[in-house]
């Protein structure tokens, strides 16, 4: 069967509207009638079309919105990210009528700071609303916040630093609860900003004795600024001191000089040079291109109680992944999420984290596209770095099942599983090498990974 | 005499009013934006600067301690949209204000519903006040935000938390004062209402009541002090709504104007408070 003769109900076709019935013309009510009367090869493929048609039309409800999405990635990226992000049961969910969502009312706490963008831009965009669904969006003071209230079961979903959901479920510095991940929010997008009185000192090695500011123990800010500092030979834990700051405070303590840098989540980072206290050393992008920063997650309590609302959050914020993902128009981006009901902060910082184009502190104007971008497919190999970055600073003892804890919290497998039993090829495998700071990371060979590092904590 | 004490409170108001105009000037001065060199710029610097904000043309931006024109013009401009409502988190300073009210008014309400009974018995016996006295003693200077915590675990609800932990830090003060003012009440009064025989119910309603409702109040005035101050500090913690919530999000927002309009609103909230309860200390009190 040719390309040409499922057009009708091709959902990658950019220049056809999805009209949920086949090229022969005729309206069918099930998918059965759809194999029957388009002379398919076989009963599954027209079968398998009409799934992944009933899918693309639920992630994206509006059809313009469909189209100016694919006609941005194409056709085959689009299915190849779509098919890579289908969580635990959610394909039945979707593929069905959608049904109706178990609990309309939804509560998601976010912490403010642009990584949040796609769960944030959901709102003004209206795709909650297109989801049936009434999420409000509780601006959650700090990252402690965040973890106790998925664990009091006050938020329903929740923005996190993408470690958090492993910590939760390994019950690490809180109560064990398992906790999912069902998108990476972005990748990239955080820095490295020093106070404006070291703009002399750019050489790692002469910071022995800097206080440094993350916003959460488990966290890729801690995890990157630890990797940084160790591969210049500064041991995290003795030469320096790292200590918690919540985002919107970093700024401040920044300039009070209690703290002579940050590794911190922008827009905080773009403030800190707006307000000339701070500069960019180096943007979280050069430590390790591509790495996950923000995620959006739930306990897996609520997702096995409420599927419903789980798929409809879940393709709410997909389809916000993917318009952020694609957007060209960065500026409006920027407009959208800085008013104080978001954000709270003024545009035009929030458009230079969003464009790329900023001012570093240094009297240089950067572009930088990629210094933030959205991507939601959680690999996991993510969360197996993230694991051996906690076993590598002590934060776990013991023997690690990296690839177990990783495919737990990491929700890809459980759509692998799912894609396999309705007959989809899944996409390319679940661990992606890659490279950090020019050492080769083998999500395959976690425990050789940890080893190979002369500076850690394992054996200090 | 009565001529002299207005020059008095003429000369007060005055000198008030000089201290006002000194402090503004100073700190006019002191936050005056330095003068900008924007002509001899590069057309790179220009660029530069100007994704700093700081553009050529109009005022340079101020980046550090807001001058009292921004706060004027910040105050001038919450003041006069006090209902906005941008969903759950913008709001009005109004409907701010309002929340921490209502919480304040909860927790303070079910302190006095719990603690003025519960003073009375214990005023009454001698016994029950030096038996519970250890308790109230220990749990008195604990400091109410301490309770937030264990509140977050246990009620599961932040708002909920809030107005517990407004609760617990009335509590205290009312059952000090209300059991204190209860016990000393003049022996004589007591003496005479029972030989009288005037029954238990009555005795509490209509001789002690009035006797201790001077320290009563005392108590619930300092009681409101304390609620009003605390829930500004629960209200940071846990966000959501509330005064405290908008100075916290206004802090996110490195906005000091912001901040300093909620705490000149907050000073002025909590005063209007407390000259409340004095006006009832006032209307209840009595000479001997």
């Amino acid at each position: 069967m040719s390309e040409q003769e499922l057009s009708g109900l091709d959902p990658y076709d950019a220049d056809r509207p999805l009209l949920m019935r086949c090229a022969c013309g005729r309206q069918h009510a099930a998918a059965g009638d759809a194999g029957a009367d388009c002379a398919p090869t076989t009963p599954e493929q027209a079968v398998n079309r009409y799934v992944e048609a009933a899918l693309v039309k639920a992630l994206f409800p509006r059809e313009e919105v469909r189209r100016q999405f694919l006609r941005a990635v194409g056709r085959r990226t689009a299915m190849a990210a779509i098919a890579s992000v289908l969580p635990l049961g959610s394909l039945q969910a979707m593929a069905q009528e959608r049904g109706r969502p178990e609990k309309k009312d939804l509560k998601v706490g976010f912490v403010s700071i642009t990584c949040a963008t796609p769960l944030l831009m959901a709102e003004p965009l209206g795709f909650y609303r297109d989801q049936g669904i009434n999420v409000q969006l509780v601006k959650t003071p700090g990252w402690a916040a965040i973890r106790d209230r998925i664990i009091t079961k006050e938020h329903d979903a929740s923005h996190f630093l993408s470690p958090m959901p492993l910590a939760m479920t390994l019950g690490l510095g809180s109560d064990k609860v398992a906790t999912s991940v069902a998108t990476i929010q972005n990748i990239n997008g955080q820095a490295i900003t020093l106070h404006v009185k070291h703009k002399s000192r750019r050489e790692p090695k002469s910071w022995k004795g800097f206080k440094f500011g993350v916003p959460f123990p488990f966290s890729m800010h801690n995890f990157l600024l630890r990797y940084y500092l160790a591969d210049y030979g500064l041991h995290p834990d003795t030469d320096v001191e790292i200590i918690t700051v919540p985002p919107p405070e970093m700024v401040a303590r920044l300039k009070a000089g209690e703290i002579d840098g940050f590794l911190g989540p922008d827009p905080y980072n773009q403030r800190a040079v707006y307000d000339e206290v701070g500069f960019i050393h180096v943007l979280s992008k050069d430590i390790w291109d591509g790495h996950p920063c923000c995620a959006f997650g739930m306990s897996s309590e609520f997702i096995r109680q409420h599927p419903n609302s789980f798929a409809a959050l879940f393709r709410a914020i997909i389809g916000s992944s993917f318009i952020a993902s694609v957007s060209t128009d960065r500026m409006r981006m920027a407009k959208l999420i800085a008013p104080a009901a978001y954000l709270n902060q003024p545009e035009e910082v929030v458009a230079q984290v969003l464009t790329g184009e900023f001012p570093d502190g240094l009297g240089n104007v950067r572009r930088v596209p990629d210094r933030a971008i959205f991507d939601p497919v959680p690999w996991q190999s993510m969360a197996v770095w993230i694991l051996t970055q906690m076993k590598r600073w002590g934060y776990i003892k013991g023997e690690v099942d990296y690839s177990h804890i990783a495919e737990q919290v990491f929700m890809l497998t459980d759509a692998k599983k799912q894609m396999g039993m309705a007959g989809w090829r899944p996409p390319e495998g679940a661990y992606r090498r890659a490279r950090i700071m020019g050492k080769v990371f083998d999500p395959q060979r976690p425990e050789e990974y940890v080893k190979s590092f002369p500076i850690h904590k394992v054996m200090a | 005499m009565k001529a002299q004490r207005r020059a008095l409170a003429w000369r007060a108001a005055g000198l008030s009013l000089l201290l006002l105009l000194a402090l503004l000037a100073l700190w006019h001065w002191a936050t005056l934006p330095a003068a900008g060199a924007a002509a001899a710029m590069t057309a790179e610097q220009r660029e530069y600067a100007e994704l700093l904000g700081q553009s050529s043309e109009g005022p340079a931006r101020n980046s550090g301690f807001p001058t009292p024109a921004e706060l004027g013009r910040s105050a001038l401009q919450h003041l006069s949209d006090p209902w906005r409502d941008n969903g759950p988190n913008d709001k009005g300073l109004g409907i701010q204000l309002g929340h921490s009210l209502l919480r304040v008014a909860l927790g303070f309400g079910a302190a006095v519903l719990l603690a003025v009974p519960l003073g009375f018995l214990v005023g009454m016996s001698p016994l029950a006040l030096r038996a519970l006295d250890p308790y109230i003693q220990v749990l008195k200077p604990i400091s109410p935000l301490a309770w937030m915590p264990l509140a977050l675990y246990t009620i599961r609800d932040s708002s909920a938390s809030g107005v517990f932990v407004i609760f617990i830090c009335s509590v205290w003060p009312l059952l000090i004062n209300t059991s204190f003012g209860v016990a000393s009440v003049r022996r004589e009064w007591l003496d005479v209402a029972r030989t009288l025989e005037v029954p238990r119910g009555r005795l509490a309603l209509q001789v002690i009541l009035p006797a201790a409702a001077p320290t009563i109040l005392t108590g619930m005035r300092i009681s409101m002090g304390i609620a009003w101050l605390v829930i500004v500090a629960a209200e940071m913690l846990v966000g959501g709504t509330g005064i405290g919530y908008f100075v916290w999000n206004e802090w996110n927002n490195l906005s000091l104007a912001n901040v300093m309009v909620a705490i000149l609103l907050i000073g002025v909230v909590g005063m209007v408070l407390d000259r409340l309860f004095a006006a009832l200390q006032r209307k209840v009190s009595y000479a001997d």
